[in-house]
């Protein structure tokens, strides 16, 4: 049996076009929250790793200066991966599997503001092949789009409903950048962006941070009075070349699925990483949800899209709704890489 | 819960200045098709990939798992890199086995890579911006500075210069071969950043290295000797702030002593029989046998002089030729890892020590403020000097 292990504290940013403060100072204002809230001195945290990406600020080693706003006088014992924070959860679950210490700090932050999203993620892509061809993450998305649509899998119908349902959620989401009661007509009355998708399918540009604190059993229920426990984590990736793909399904997620045993229980809430929203469709039917599930309370990406951190942000969301009580048994997904290649999914549940 | 690791499968691609017979991912599959050869495994085998390199804009390639785990045989499973500047390859390597320390996974191929010349790497260490003076820019007043502090005599950096490339020329991966290198050459090479001559610093080099780490028992099943993970530690400091001492990072001292303890070493310089250290510069041997407390503080340079970290002495450092002599920053310390692996599992060809037991891999990076160790032993309870 794997060591039982809880987030014990959460904070984040709201999700913003743009921050005039530092990544470090995101980090830092993070940081001090989830400390504060805990009790805890910087001292007790046994392990601290986050996920950030170079290329987003232009500068690289930009993550050596996140150090500066988590803490490392006297040194720390840290890690750091060029990925979403969602899998620097999944680092610090695996070291604290190890039993000999208790406490990992996990964050994950972006400043997209800086570049040009569109121009910069081709270089996500093949370098020989893909990447000369510029083929940006909105047109793989559309690609990923007239699939679902020549497999009669979904209608652009389908794309509008999922935009109105974000976007209203994310009225009540302090968080989101974007929201916004907008109706399926209206939305579908819009003109096409990259076909066929329309704007309103594609995420806000963002900037933004989140954190959580996490700990063993014990450690756990004397930090705070409502562990959520983190019952299974795992990820897989799909082959990067898309020709290779069946872009309608997510054979990375399935097998994630099982890792997680996410049908093992009841599912209350699902926050999935859908940057575009034609991905909701594809992950609903990989993930097999039941129509009782409630998919993005949040709003999800498509109402606030902090890249490095959006993953970590699902975990966030349904963890708070376990918290308060709203939900017992959720599923937190985040996704890395064109048209949904690589893909985290994390199972919480209340004590 | 805690599982033993072993390296059961070593392999490395050629070290060169330029690598245009093969893509990043033909790079990258050299090293792990030569690590599984090693390890009798086949792709089928590995239940996660876990890569390293530094940062992206090296090649101009972003987040790079994702256009490399097809190479890498992940379709289907879990990758993850990691990413902690030139300490990267050692942490690479320790995420990996605590993937199998943990229990998690039984057998993870751990990889490390850098293709220098698709890029400008002066230009991506300085941060992105112009006018960069290089990583040697960077460590020379700190360098300088230990020479003050020591009271060493200026033909140290020179002798490890000549040490490290007359190793390289036993290991046939190295970069650079160099047999004719000579105290004086190595003098009237040009200076480049004052205490550093151009024979004192590291080339830029195309290069992967790869390991198959695995539980006790898939190092039952192993083939060849295993090469038993005995502890791992990393330390974290802030890159600058008022009285930090940038000769000796508080950070390298907690590292080392947190691994000792853990490996139960209360003698390092007589216990441990090899070390790997990261030397990208010649000055940075002394420097670290003081700075992971190997010796005494001012030691350092007199344990190089008396000859003791050559391949006959008493305590020999960088046998393969060191990061001095390849120099592909993401592979680099996943290098120093499996050069000591090699060591203690008696695999190390003509750059052997002979009899050795207990060996050190060690990694720096950012402004000598990430440090990353491993201590592999030859059995899996070593029984020290």
């Amino acid at each position: 049996m794997p060591e039982e292990i809880a987030i014990v504290a959460v904070a984040q940013t709201p999700a913003r076009r743009r921050y005039a403060d530092s990544e470090p100072s995101m980090l830092m204002e993070l940081t001090n929250r989830l400390l504060a809230e805990t009790g805890l001195p910087r001292s007790a945290v046994d392990f601290t790793i986050a996920g950030s990406c170079d290329y987003l600020s232009g500068l690289p080693f930009a993550f050596v200066s996140n150090v500066d706003g988590f803490g490392a006088w006297p040194p720390v014992y840290e890690s750091h991966l060029e990925m979403d924070g969602a899998w620097a959860l999944f680092e610090a679950w695996v070291r604290l599997q190890m039993g000999d210490i208790d406490i990992a700090l996990v964050a994950g932050s972006g400043k997209s503001s800086p570049g040009s999203p569109r121009e910069i993620f081709p270089l996500q892509t093949d370098p020989y092949v893909a990447a000369p061809l510029g083929l940006d993450p909105v047109s793989v998305a559309g690609l990923q789009a007239r699939a679902l649509l020549d497999a009669g899998l979904a209608t652009e119908r389908d794309f509008a409903e999922v935009v109105s349902r974000s976007r209203r959620s994310g009225l009540s989401n302090p968080n989101a950048q974007v929201k916004k009661d907008v109706a399926v007509d209206a939305l579908l009355k819009e003109p096409y962006y990259a076909s066929p998708l329309r704007k309103h399918d594609l995420p806000p540009i963002s900037d933004g941070a989140a954190a959580v604190l996490i700990a063993r059993g014990k450690r756990a229920r004397e930090l705070t009075k409502r562990p959520v426990w983190i019952r299974g984590i795992d990820h897989r990736i799909d082959s990067h070349h898309l020709g290779l793909r069946d872009l309608t399904d997510s054979p990375s997620c399935r097998i994630a699925a099982k890792g997680v045993d996410l049908h093992g229980g009841p599912i209350d809430v699902a926050e999935l990483c859908v940057r575009y929203s034609p991905e909701e469709i594809v992950l609903r039917r990989a993930l097999e949800l039941a129509p009782g599930t409630q998919i993005n309370p949040s709003g999800g990406p498509l109402c606030g899209h902090p890249v490095m951190a959006t993953g970590l942000v699902r975990v966030i969301e349904v963890a708070q709704r376990i918290r308060e009580g709203s939900a017992r048994r959720g599923v937190a997904h985040a996704a890395s890489g064109p048209a949904l290649q690589q893909n985290l999914l994390c199972v919480l549940e209340a004590s | 819960m805690a599982e033993r690791c072993a390296v059961v499968g070593i392999g490395q691609t050629q070290y060169a200045r330029r690598r245009s017979d093969v893509s990043l991912e033909g790079l990258v599959r050299e090293a792990a098709l030569r690590a599984l050869e090693d390890a009798e495994l086949g792709f089928e085998d590995l239940d996660a990939i876990v890569i390293g390199k530094a940062p992206d804009a090296l090649e101009g390639v972003m987040m790079p798992e994702l256009s490399l785990c097809d190479a890498l045989g992940a379709v289907g499973k879990p990758i993850h890199r990691v990413h902690t500047a030139g300490s990267v390859g050692a942490s690479t390597a320790i995420s990996a086995a605590t993937l199998v320390e943990s229990g998690r996974y039984q057998t993870v191929l751990t990889l490390g890579y850098e293709k220098q010349s698709e890029g400008n790497a002066t230009w991506a260490l300085g941060g992105g911006r112009s006018g960069s003076q290089g990583a040697g820019g960077s460590f020379a007043p700190w360098i300088r500075n230990y020479i003050q502090r020591s009271g060493a005599p200026e033909h140290i950096g020179w002798k490890v210069a000549v040490k490290d490339r007359l190793n390289a020329c036993n290991n046939p991966y190295a970069h650079l071969h160099m047999p004719d290198i000579t105290i004086e050459k190595v003098k009237e090479s040009p200076l480049l950043w004052d205490p550093l001559h151009f024979l004192e610093s590291c080339p830029s080099s195309d290069g992967a290295a790869a390991m198959v780490l695995t539980n006790a028992a898939g190092a039952k099943r192993a083939p060849r000797p295993p090469a038993w993970v005995i502890a791992h530690a990393k330390r974290t400091e802030f890159s600058q702030f008022p009285g930090r001492d940038t000769v000796k990072p508080v950070a390298g001292v907690d590292c080392a002593k947190a691994l000792y303890q853990k490996a139960g070493i209360t003698d390092p310089r007589r216990q441990i029989d090899v070390a790997e250290l990261y030397v990208p510069f010649s000055w940075y041997e002394p420097m670290w046998l003081e700075g992971h407390l190997i010796c005494d503080e001012n030691e350092g340079w007199k344990m190089t002089d008396a000859g003791e970290t050559e391949m006959g002495g008493a305590f020999p450092v960088n046998p393969s030729g060191g990061v001095l002599s390849s120099n592909a920053i993401g592979a680099s310390g996943m290098i120093r890892c499996l050069e000591a692996a090699s060591q203690v599992r008696g695999t190390a060809g003509g750059c052997q020590i002979d009899g050795a037991k207990v060996a050190l891999g060690h990694a720096y990076g950012g402004a000598a403020q990430y440090f990353a160790m491993w201590i592999v032993a030859s059995e899996p309870e070593p029984k020290y000097r």
